[in-house]
């Protein structure tokens, strides 16, 4: 058997005393695994997800990414380039104001040429299906597309697993099939949490439960 | 200032233009206004300022309404001004002098603080907010400043969305800002609610960045480039411009 890419050992998490979220809870996710991830709002999905690339720390427990245990800030830098975060909420992932400075960020952030930058660019928004909009406004742009570049954004770091909180947030049906066919071509691992069972069906090979602060096969 | 850069409208004269040169002349002129006392300075300074903001395409209703709310805070100034400088009376308000030498002070306020607005509104306040933060870089400002700067312009529009949103909630359950506790109260709520929420999404937004290997510092995909054919005539005719005040004011 493989080794998994990304693994949570026996992790707890409380945001405070009363406010306990994950109770030695573990997961682990392998090369060209797609996991869905369902639980109750507050149950600690998108903790979870932090917690996978360090940008919160378990109270106990391991964190263990690319077969080596994760412990402090620098560790986690490969982690984050290799474990691509799709956050809930596009206004805080799109920052820049051009669609090509925002998916170039992580490129440039990684030591790549402007002229190397500029290529992922491209080639990153064709497989969104997005050619072209490089020069476009961020904030301007519909939800769906929104969304695209902002999962465009991450892919652009070239991850090997794509982490999606709720990547159908607020989506309409069509930019959500749009999502889905974006999804299903391509090869990375992914763990993605949402609601919509329709989709996850169509993007996820089985989904685990988060219950109780621990992690359950469906 | 402006948030963002254009979508896909023709470039305007100063788009053109090496955004340095233009952030360079901008707190030159202010610089000079700032310093200036003599009046043919000012006129021709502000003359320069307004020929900043045509060419830089600004259009007029946003620029009056910007310089309308700067003229409301510098008239306030302007009327007190005569009353409180030592000199000869023009009129008696009461027992209250109003000062001739007062109200040519007021008169160069006002001249001064418009001629710094058009300046900053037409040279730097067209400039997408990247290219500003590039160009302050470029001239050693500190990281910090810059970082602030930067995300300033770009969360202020959120801000104001979130901002709308909240008043909007509480308009449609019937609230009604009137003078009384219950105002206060809320109007205190809702201040509160803005920097919490403010507060949550700058940590959302340094995380996201975090996720995409930031460790301090930007990287730019456009770069400038001196190009003589666009920059060389703007930057004669900027210092000409400069030099003309100069010596208007210190000859």
């Amino acid at each position: 058997m493989t080794e998994p890419l990304l693994e949570l050992r026996d992790v707890s998490f409380s945001y405070g005393p009363d406010r306990p979220v994950l109770r030695e809870c573990s997961l682990k996710i392998c090369e060209s695994e797609r996991l869905g991830l369902v639980g109750a709002n507050g149950s600690g999905k998108t903790t979870l997800l932090h917690l996978a690339v360090g940008l919160l720390r378990p109270a106990s427990g391991e964190v263990v990414a690319f077969g080596k245990p994760r412990c402090r800030e620098a560790d986690f830098h490969e982690v984050r380039r290799r474990a691509g975060l799709l956050f809930q909420d596009t206004d805080d992932q799109l920052f820049c104001p051009t669609v090509a400075e925002d998916v170039a960020f992580g490129p440039l952030n990684l030591g790549r040429s402007r002229h190397e930058a500029r290529q992922i660019v491209a080639e990153t928004l064709d497989r969104v299906g997005l050619p072209g909009f490089e020069r476009r406004i961020t904030y301007r742009l519909s939800g769906g597309e929104r969304r695209l570049v902002a999962l465009a954004s991450v892919l652009a770091m070239q991850p090997d697993v794509l982490l999606l909180d709720e990547p159908t947030a607020g989506l309409d049906e069509a930019a959500t099939v749009r999502l889905i066919g974006v999804l299903r071509s391509l090869k990375q691992a992914m763990l993605v949490v949402s609601h919509d069972r329709a989709f996850r069906e169509q993007v996820t090979e089985r989904s685990l439960f988060l219950r109780e602060g621990g992690v359950e096969g469906v | 200032m402006e948030t963002d850069c254009r979508d896909d409208q023709p470039a305007r004269y100063l788009d053109r233009v090496d955004p340095r040169a233009r952030v360079l002349l901008a707190v030159f002129l202010a610089l000079i206004l700032a310093a200036a006392g003599r009046f043919s300075t000012l006129g021709v300074g502000v003359v320069a300022a307004l020929l900043c903001v045509v060419l830089s395409g600004n259009p007029w209703p946003v620029v009056l309404r910007r310089v309308a709310v700067l003229n409301a805070v510098l008239l306030l100034v302007a009327a007190l001004l005569p009353l409180t400088t030592e000199g000869t009376a023009v009129v008696h308000l009461g027992s209250w002098p109003y000062t001739r030498e007062g109200l040519l002070t007021a008169v160069a306020v006002i001249l001064k603080g418009n001629g710094i607005v058009l300046a900053f509104l037409g040279l730097v306040g067209t400039l997408p907010t990247a290219t500003l933060g590039h160009v302050l870089s470029h001239f050693h400002v500190p990281a910090k400043l810059v970082h602030l700067t930067v995300f300033t312009v770009r969360y202020l529009d959120v801000f104001h969305r979130e901002y709308a949103r909240l008043r909007a909630a509480m308009r449609v359950r019937g609230f009604r800002p009137g003078v009384n506790r219950h105002t206060y109260r809320s109007f205190g709520y809702l201040a509160g609610m803005l920097l919490v929420r403010s507060l949550d999404r700058s940590e959302r937004i340094v995380a996201a960045m975090k996720c995409r290997g930031f460790r301090g510092r930007f990287y730019l995909l456009d770069h400038f480039a001196f190009s003589p054919a666009r920059d060389v005539p703007f930057g004669i005719a900027a210092t000409l411009a400069v030099l003309a005040l100069v010596w208007l004011e210190w000859a």
